[in-house]
């Protein structure tokens, strides 16, 4: 769905969405990354478990919640990426402890 | 609208409407004249317990009265899911109160034998206990707790779909509702009370019921009715949505059924429910995890202030008017816990004009006038 343009030139960042590489841009937020990787990284919702992928991309909405290096409902779109960063994509509540 | 009724409630909240609900289920018609949204509303402002553990120091009466309201409770959201569709979440597994340290044990274990040796009280099985105990029933607890008491009769509701649920019922039911209508002046007149509204209309009944919380203690005496109150404030810190892993309420922490955990619950003289003093709040927020350690790494996502109804003593009044017959007085701190005996007990005794004295002896405002002793009716 999302396409990177062809003059982007920033150094590549390798993460890990549900243990599987990705190569992001460096500068990427989590949710651009997650968003440009062509995966499914659609996340459900805490209490009726509805689909959500991220949308205001400037830390209004919370639909971008997800699991960063093992903590729970961090905004996606507020944490720019790092090399090895571990995703998880956020399937209801966050967990307790993380 | 009409402008004549069988009954007039005033006050909306959770306990006007169960009244008000309990009445239309039995073919009253009836009004409920309310305030709107500015109102200091208990009703959404609660921690939402169906709780039984410590209450009735002090008048063991209260005791069976909360045994009763936690017995109906069943019924009463059965009732409401089939006439409304809403789940109401009323859970009854038992809840704890958590002891940090021996001291706060051994303080606990005090209150229960008081509670034990007061002559007339039912016994609702509320027992100590130790450590090892309770990390079989709530794994999380952290170390410094050293105990805590059990009650398996505590529970807790989704108390604002409580509240929905019940104004929902009160509509099929055929009750009128007015928000934006506080009364200023009831006169009785030849066995009618007329209720004037903020426009200076009036509304006549039969009979009416004042369950409208703090403002009772302007009202009741309209009606040659008394309610002596000591409303508190209470704060209430909620963290974000996450998997269940508190499978009991705790009378400071539960986890709601859509995942947040609410703690509470502080007690402040002062009744200004637009600030939040800090400093309680971190206090509330220190035990908690200090009771349940991974708590901490949970946002809080809201805290707010809310204005409990509590009559001078902590415990409920239910009374009628000698004066002007007709006249019911309805106040009491634990709306949600005996939002159940407000719909099935009080308003058929409303209906049928007479409050059962063997009941709701104990409850009358009379019992100010000879004591003066300050108890509690809650936790």
């Amino acid at each position: 769905m999302f396409k990177r343009f062809d003059g982007d030139t920033r150094k590549p960042v390798e993460i890990f969405v549900d243990g599987r590489p990705v190569v992001a841009r460096e500068g990427d937020t989590v949710s651009a990354a997650l968003l440009a990787s062509g995966l499914d990284v659609r996340r459900k919702t805490a209490v009726s478990g509805a689909p959500r992928l991220p949308y205001c991309m400037m830390g209004v909405c919370f639909d971008c919640l997800v699991t960063v290096d093992g903590m729970g409902n961090r905004q996606g779109c507020l944490i720019p990426v790092r090399p090895g960063m571990q995703i998880e994509i956020q399937k209801g509540k966050r967990e307790i402890g993380r | 609208m009409r402008s004549s009724y069988d009954i007039v409630v005033v006050g909306g909240g959770l306990l006007g409407s169960a009244i008000a609900w309990g009445l239309g289920r039995i073919g009253q018609q009836v009004c409920v004249l309310d305030e709107g949204d500015i109102a200091k509303r208990a009703s959404r402002a609660n921690f939402a317990l169906v709780w039984v553990q410590s209450k009735g120091l002090g008048m063991p009466a209260y005791t069976s009265w909360t045994m009763q309201a936690s017995d109906s409770w069943p019924k009463l959201a059965e009732e409401l899911r089939e006439q409304t569709g809403l789940d109401v979440c009323f859970q009854r597994n038992g809840g704890f109160h958590l002891a940090l340290g021996e001291e706060e044990l051994e303080q606990r274990s005090l209150l229960l034998k008081r509670l034990h040796n007061q002559p007339g009280a039912v016994d609702y099985k509320m027992e100590i206990l130790g450590r090892e105990q309770v990390e079989k029933m709530l794994p999380h607890i952290g170390p410094e707790v050293a105990g805590g008491s059990f009650c398996p009769y505590d529970g807790h509701v989704n108390s604002l779909r409580t509240f929905r649920a019940l104004h929902t019922g009160m509509a099929k039911f055929g009750v009128d509702y007015r928000p934006e209508h506080p009364v200023s002046e009831i006169r009785y007149d030849q066995g009618e009370f007329r209720l004037t509204g903020p426009n200076g209309e009036e509304i006549r009944a039969g009979k009416v019921v004042l369950a409208a919380g703090n403002a009772n203690q302007t009202l009741a005496p309209m009606v040659g009715l008394e309610a002596p109150m000591g409303p508190t404030r209470g704060q209430i810190v909620v963290t974000e949505r996450t998997m269940p892993f508190l499978p009991h309420p705790l009378s400071t922490v539960r986890q709601t059924d859509e995942g947040t955990v609410m703690i509470g619950d502080s007690k402040e003289d002062m009744l200004d429910d637009s600030v939040l003093n800090l400093s309680i709040s971190s206090v509330m927020a220190d035990r908690a995890q200090r009771m349940f350690p991974l708590l901490g790494r949970l946002n809080v996502v809201r805290s707010w202030s809310g204005i409990r109804v509590m009559p001078k003593d902590g415990f409920p009044i239910y009374e009628q008017s000698e004066t002007c017959p007709g006249a019911f007085v309805a106040c009491c701190h634990s709306g949600v816990t005996l939002a159940p005996n407000h719909a099935f007990e009080i308003a058929p005794m409303v209906a049928a004009g007479a409050l059962d004295t063997n009941k709701l002896g104990s409850f009358s405002a009379k019992r100010f006038a000879t004591s003066d002793v300050r108890t509690s009716g809650y936790y």
